[in-house]
């Protein structure tokens, strides 16, 4: 806030029953319509469109994206800038699986079903980024635009899949160890159907790219 | 180039020296006990990446943050 950068927050809430459209509009009277952009949408549309809704509301060079449940601690932006300059890298990708980065709330199931997919992503693809499946991450506003263009999966896999084209493409990636907290209110979120779409995935991308 | 497309490109040409090598029948004057290591070769190197994967994975566990 006080740290001297020019920023601006892009919210975009998919009709989330949960009041944050309510909260958000307070944020936006607080601290003003130029810093606070809310776009809402009317249902959930997907992840994917909800980057390049975004996109088209931001006016920056550089586009952050994260979750907005303090799953991804924004005490970790400073970093991510910080990185960005050192190497002036096009991609800054938070890793939970490299120096301090980790997690937070999960037993150890998800960790081990984590780790061996992320095993099997290093084997099969070398994408010469340690965390693929995260989405905590800094994006020049050019190279954000670009992968969406050429990105075509959904979920876990798209996240992958904006890395891989990116080392395709030539752009360079840093990574920033991060914590990741999971909100868990009730159940794993990991069920065989996500395992088994991710693992389509993955193999669409070893055979395609 | 895929990546499927490297690792078949791989494949084939392990896999071509391998059975150049050990399916000659006597091509190459090689004493016995090389020949069984070599025909048994591939089958080692699955089972010594099966057993770097269980390692790796459970290191990878054991030091998850």
């Amino acid at each position: 806030r006080f740290s001297g950068k020019d920023f601006e927050i892009v919210i975009i809430d998919d009709g989330s029953p949960d009041g944050t459209q309510e909260v958000a509009e307070q944020l936006e009277k607080i601290y003003g319509p130029e810093r606070i952009l809310l776009r809402p949408r009317p249902r959930k549309l997907g992840l994917g469109t909800a980057y390049i809704h975004g996109m088209k509301h931001a006016t920056g060079n550089f586009i952050i994206i994260m979750d907005a449940d303090l799953s991804h601690h924004p005490k970790f932006i400073p970093e991510f800038i910080r990185k960005q300059k050192e190497g002036n890298f096009d991609i800054v990708s938070g890793t939970r699986y490299k120096g301090n980065g980790g997690v937070y709330g999960w037993d150890l199931k998800r960790k081990l079903i984590s780790r061996g997919a992320n095993f099997i992503t290093q084997v099969l693809l070398r994408p010469g980024a340690s965390d693929l499946t995260g989405s905590f991450r800094l994006y020049r506003k050019e190279v954000l635009q670009k992968l969406m263009e050429k990105c075509v999966s959904k979920g876990y896999v798209f996240q992958m899949e904006m890395i891989v084209r990116a080392r395709q493409l030539g752009y360079t990636v840093g990574e920033v160890p991060i914590s990741f907290v999971d909100r868990v209110y009730g159940e794993s979120k990991l069920g065989g159907n996500e395992i088994v779409s991710f693992l389509k995935g993955l193999l669409t991308l070893f055979a395609t790219t | 180039m895929t990546k499927l497309c490297q690792w078949l490109c791989g494949l084939a040409l392990l896999g071509s020296a391998w059975a150049a090598l050990a399916l000659t029948p006597q091509g190459l004057r090689l004493p016995a006990p090389y020949r069984e290591v070599l025909l048994l070769l591939p089958v080692y190197l699955l089972v010594a990446f099966g057993c770097y994967s269980l390692a790796t994975v459970g290191y990878r566990l054991a030091t998850f943050n």
